[in-house]
Formats: structure tokens, sequence, C-alpha cells
């Protein structure tokens, strides 16, 4: 793992939204130490489209409540960014699990990255870290506490009943944003072991075969809520 | 528009702009020419009646005395609602005996207290608020004086006044008077009314209006209640939990940078430490009153709660918009309440919760598939919400038979 002390490769350029302000300087201070440039750290959603549009950062990372009506103004400003400026990645901060966010974060894909991580996550520096880097790379993050629950309520029906619980952990984890490698060594088994799971996944599942079939099949686990 | 007697305690400016001076004129201004024509119908029957009682006739005369106090206390309880406007008209009718009720001429004999209230009528009100309209007289002339003294002197209660200068002197004076009196007429009215109301209502209307009052004060509790605790939520949401987290970013950056050795070991405790209180905290939010209830409603609070049952849930919330906070909240933690006995108790596969409205009702059901048997006297959890629902009106009934499987309902009118 490299060290984030030492400056990345690709430092970016971040705008940071988060209205509880000892949160919005925690990440500030968490980002700049890794290296990254924060060119904006405000507190509602109107300050972060104005720097959004103005800075063009390669990433933005944003509380989904914030004033003034603290519900989801956070992800409203997201999909606003996502599509005047679909290159800029986007990684979404919650409180708490609402998994209608989910929905509505994977329906303004395509674009940039995406992720949606639970604000204790913020705490895990360095996974934390690791998180906005796949993120900015293009990759799609989700909390494993988000998909944990997920996957509690689409167990019993929809298009994953077929699935058998490994290829659900497969499934998962691809969803959290981990590589073929990542996986194997997550679940202890072969690279050549999870492939072969994910080619069974590929089989079971209604995906779309004009997409990448890897993206999609973590768009179906995660869109094929039984009550949306 | 609550009570006159409450208005008059209240704030001056607020009170004078109300309409309770007006009602309460209303009342004693008709006081007069009501009192006064009753004691007229009255003394001319009871003279007629003694002057003729040698003859039959007058007896058959006196006799009709009771039927028209009756019908004077009937117009005083209409008249009433001048200053009690939530009462209805008429007197509810009280379930008597059914001989009364196949009577032609229902109930027209008098009662002592209808009695009382006529010779109130009849005497002492009707003269008493005479001479309080006659009082206000006096500012209303004082206020007019201005103008009165143009076309000559005015004297008003032995008071000369010849000049304008004079005349724009007392009008202040008219405008104080004026306010003083109709504090007193306010008074005054709200004092006769409350006599003439003790005397007339029966026992079981007092009663019924003391049910009335304790039924919108608990459901005001209700709301106070659920009000306080969203703000007792809000307070560890915005403040402790917020330093928590900040706290685990501070050990988690210290964690980078420190070598290996016993003072990194004690940072990780920390942090860890820290983690654990943050979850702690977390549960203890989740039990007082979930944020995203509070946000998204009760459909994404349950997906929630579903969401971290370790028994797989299937959900059907046909719930949309938002309802009443107190009825959300009663909704979640009967959701919540009963998948926590699901796990712990049921041996259940799996769980299934419906909601929906009907009637202006919302209907809430978890049905699991496990052993069944509960006790709904087991546990406080249970009675904890009967309490909460039963202050809404609501219900909850639970079977569980033996072998399963387990149903709980809960209704609650959406008011």
């Amino acid at each position: 793992m490299p060290d984030p002390l030492t400056p990345p490769q690709n430092a970016l350029r971040i705008v940071v939204a988060e209205d509880a302000a000892l949160l919005r300087e925690g990440l500030v201070r968490i980002l700049e130490r890794a290296g990254h440039e924060v060119v904006a750290a405000v507190a509602d959603a109107h300050a972060l489209l104005t720097y959004a549009g103005n800075c063009h950062p390669d990433l933005v990372i944003t509380d989904i409540r914030m004033p003034p009506t603290h519900t989801d103004e956070g992800l409203r400003a997201a999909a606003a960014i996502r599509a005047a400026q679909p290159d800029i990645a986007i990684m979404l901060l919650s409180a708490y699990v609402a998994d209608a966010y989910v929905g509505e974060l994977l329906d303004s894909t395509p674009g940039g990255g995406i992720g949606y991580l639970l604000k204790d996550r913020v705490g895990h520096v360095r996974d934390f870290l690791d998180s906005i880097d796949r993120v900015a790379a293009g990759g799609t993050v989700v909390d494993a506490e988000v998909v944990r629950q997920l996957v509690r309520l689409r167990r019993a029906d929809g298009p994953l009943a077929g699935l058998t619980e490994r290829e659900r952990e497969v499934l998962a984890l691809m969803a959290e944003g981990h590589t073929n490698h990542g996986i194997a060594g997550k679940l202890f088994v072969s690279e050549a072991a999870v492939r072969k799971h994910i080619g069974n996944i590929f089989a079971k599942l209604p995906l779309d075969p004009h997409s990448d079939r890897r993206v999609s099949a973590v768009l179906t686990y995660l869109r094929g809520s039984p009550s949306a | 528009m609550s009570d006159a007697w409450t208005a008059v305690r209240g704030h001056p400016a607020r009170f004078l702009a109300s309409a309770w001076p007006w009602r309460s004129l209303a009342y004693l201004t008709s006081t007069v020419p009501v009192g006064l024509a009753w004691l007229i119908v009255l003394l001319v029957v009871v003279s007629v009646g003694a002057a003729t009682v040698v003859l039959i006739a007058g007896l058959l005369v006196l006799a009709g005395v009771p039927v028209l106090v009756h019908l004077a206390a009937a117009g005083e309880r209409r008249r009433l609602r001048l200053i009690y406007p939530g009462r209805p008209a008429r007197q509810p009718p009280a379930p008597r005996d059914p001989a009364h009720r196949r009577a032609f001429w229902p109930r027209r004999r008098a009662s002592w207290p209808e009695a009382g209230v006529t010779v109130l009528l009849t005497t002492v009100f009707w003269i008493a608020d005479a001479v309080l309209l006659i009082l206000l007289t006096v500012p209303v002339l004082l206020l007019v004086a201005p103008l009165l003294v143009r076309s000559g002197t005015i004297d008003i209660a032995g008071w000369r006044v010849d000049t304008a200068g004079e005349a724009w002197a007392v009008a202040p004076a008219g405008l104080v008077t004026l306010v003083l009196l109709m504090y007193a007429a306010t008074a005054l009215a709200c004092g006769q009314a409350a006599l003439v109301r003790h005397l007339l209502d029966p026992p079981e209307a007092q009663l019924a209006e003391a049910v009335q009052q304790l039924r919108r004060s608990r459901t005001g509790l209700v709301d106070a209640f659920e009000t306080e605790r969203r703000r007792i939520e809000r307070d560890l949401h915005d403040g402790v939990q917020q330093r928590l987290v900040a706290l685990t970013m501070t050990l988690g950056s210290a964690e980078l940078d420190l070598p290996a050795g016993p003072g990194l070991d004690l940072v990780r405790e920390a942090h860890q430490q820290a983690e654990q209180a943050l979850a702690d905290l977390r549960t203890t939010i989740r039990g007082i009153h979930p944020r995203v209830l509070t946000d998204h409603g009760l459909a994404a609070a349950v997906h929630e709660i579903a969401g971290r049952s370790s028994v797989p849930v299937h959900l059907q919330l046909a719930v949309d918009g938002r309802l009443p906070p107190t009825v959300e909240a009663a909704a979640y933690f009967f959701v919540s309440e009963n998948l926590t006995n699901v796990a712990r108790h049921a041996r259940a596969r799996s769980a299934q919760v419906h909601a929906w409205i009907e009637d202006h009702t919302l209907i809430v059901s978890v049905v699991d598939d496990g052993v069944g048997g509960a006790d709904p006297r087991a546990g406080t959890g249970l009675a904890g919400l009967h309490a909460r629902l039963d202050a809404l009106d609501g219900e909850l009934d639970i079977t569980s038979p033996t072998g399963g499987p387990t149903q709980v309902r809960m209704t609650c009118p959406i008011h």
C-alpha cells in the first residue's frame, strides 16, 4: 500500500462541501496531508455548485444532507454537477444508510467515478484516501455497510435470488470497488476461483450485453430493490 | 380564539384586537331586553294567576310558570355560545328513562337550577348590565367631545366642556376609560356566563367537556414529547456525534504519522474506543428518534430497519409522502420493536412488513414465520408502544398461536 503521507503521483484538486465545521476542517486536513489540493471547502450546496463550476476540480466530496432543508441537497448538487461536468468524480458522504440514495446515485452514471460512503469511514484515513483514489480513477465505491444492508433487503426476491451465498459475497465486493485480486484476498480464495464466480454471476443475471458486464452486474445488484 | 377569560388575562393589545370585547358587549346588551322582557312576562303571568287563583283558571295559569322558566333557561343556554363558542346550542340529550322519550311534550318542566338562572336573569343580571352599558356612554361621549363641542357646551357626568381645547384634552381620558370599561364588560360577561353555565350544565355534559379537554391535552403532550425527542436527537447528532467523528479523523491521521511502537498501539486502541463510542451513540440516537425518519419519513426509515435486521424482511410499503410526525414515530418504533422481537424470540426464517393507508388510518402489520406463542404482556417495549398508540387513538393487536405465525398489527388514525 502506498504511504499516503508522501504526495501521491496524482495529486487531486478537490472541492469539499460539508456543513459541520469540525468535519469540514478534519476532511481538509486529511486531504491536504495526503498531498491533495483542496481548492474550496464550503458549507452548502449553492457554494458547492459555484466552486465546482468555476474551479473545475478533479473530485467533489459532498455531504448528502446540508442546509437549508437538511435532506438531500448534496445529492441534488452532485446530480447537477454530473449533468454539467460529467468528468468530475463525485464522493458522497452520508450519516446514515438511506437506500433511496443508491438508486438516484447510480441513475446519475455514466461519467467519472462515483462513491457513497458513511461518514464514520472517514476516520479510517488510509481506506478513505484509497477510496478517493479509486473514485478519482473512474471507479465506483459503495460503503460496505450500505452494501450489507442492501444484500439483506434483496436476498429474498429480485434478480439476485438465483445467486449462491458465495456469488453474492463476490458481487458485494465488486460493488465496493474491489478488483478480482482484492476479492480473492478478502475471501481467501484464488483469483481463478473469483473469475469462475464472476462468470456464474454474469450468466445468471439479466445483464445489458452492450455495456461493461462488470458495471452492469453491480448496477443490477444495487438497483434491484424489491420495493423501489 | 380559546376563551374569553384567557384573553382577558393575556396581552392587552391582543385582547382589545380580538372578538372577545365585542362578544361580551353583545352578551351584556342582549341581557338587558331579554331580562326585562322575561321579568314583565313572569310578573304578568304570576299576578294574573294570583288574582284569579280563587277560580280554577288561576291555577292553570300558574302551572304555566315552570314552562316559561324552562324556555327562559333554554334561551340563556343559546346565548352562552357568545362567550363559549365551542358549546353545543342545545342541551345534550341525556339518556333518560323511555317514558320521557315517548311523551309528546318531551320535557317542559323546569329544574331548580333553571329557576335560579331565571331569577338571576330577571333581577340582578339585566340591571348590572344596564348600569355598565350606561357607564360606557361616558367614554364614548368624551371621545366624540371635539365634535360635539362645535355645536355648544356639553356636560359629561357633571363635567362641563365648552372649548375645543378642553374637548381635545378630555378625549385621551375617554380612551383610557373605554379600555378599562371594555375589560370590566368582558369580566362581567364572563362571570355571568360562567355562573349560568355552572347552573345549567348537567354533570354529564361537564364530564364530557372535561374528557374532551383531557383528550386535547393528551394529544398535546404526545406532540410535545415527540418534539422534545427530535430536539435531543438533533443536539446529539450535531454536537457529540460530530465531535466523535472529528476525533476518529484526528486519531486516524495520527496513526499514519506515528512510527510502529507502543505509542502507535495506544493511538490505535484510542481510535477503536472512539469508534465504539460512536457506534453506541448511534444506537442511542436510533432509539430516541432516528435521523432518517426526520429527514425522509416512514418508508425510508423502515427500509433502514429492515436492512439492519438479521432476519430477511420483505417490505410492502404503500405510504407515500409524509405523515404527522407523531404517527411516523409510532409506526417506526412499532416496526423496530417487532423486528427486534422476531430476531430474538421467534426463530423465524423471514418476516414481512406491510403498511398502507385506509380511511385516514395508517395500518402497519409485521408477520413472521416463526414459532409463535408470543406473550403480549411480556416486555416493556410492547407496553410502551401500546401507551403511545393509545394516546394517538390507535390500536395494537397481536395474534400469536403456538406454532406460529405471529402477526402484530397497529392502526393509527391520521388527523
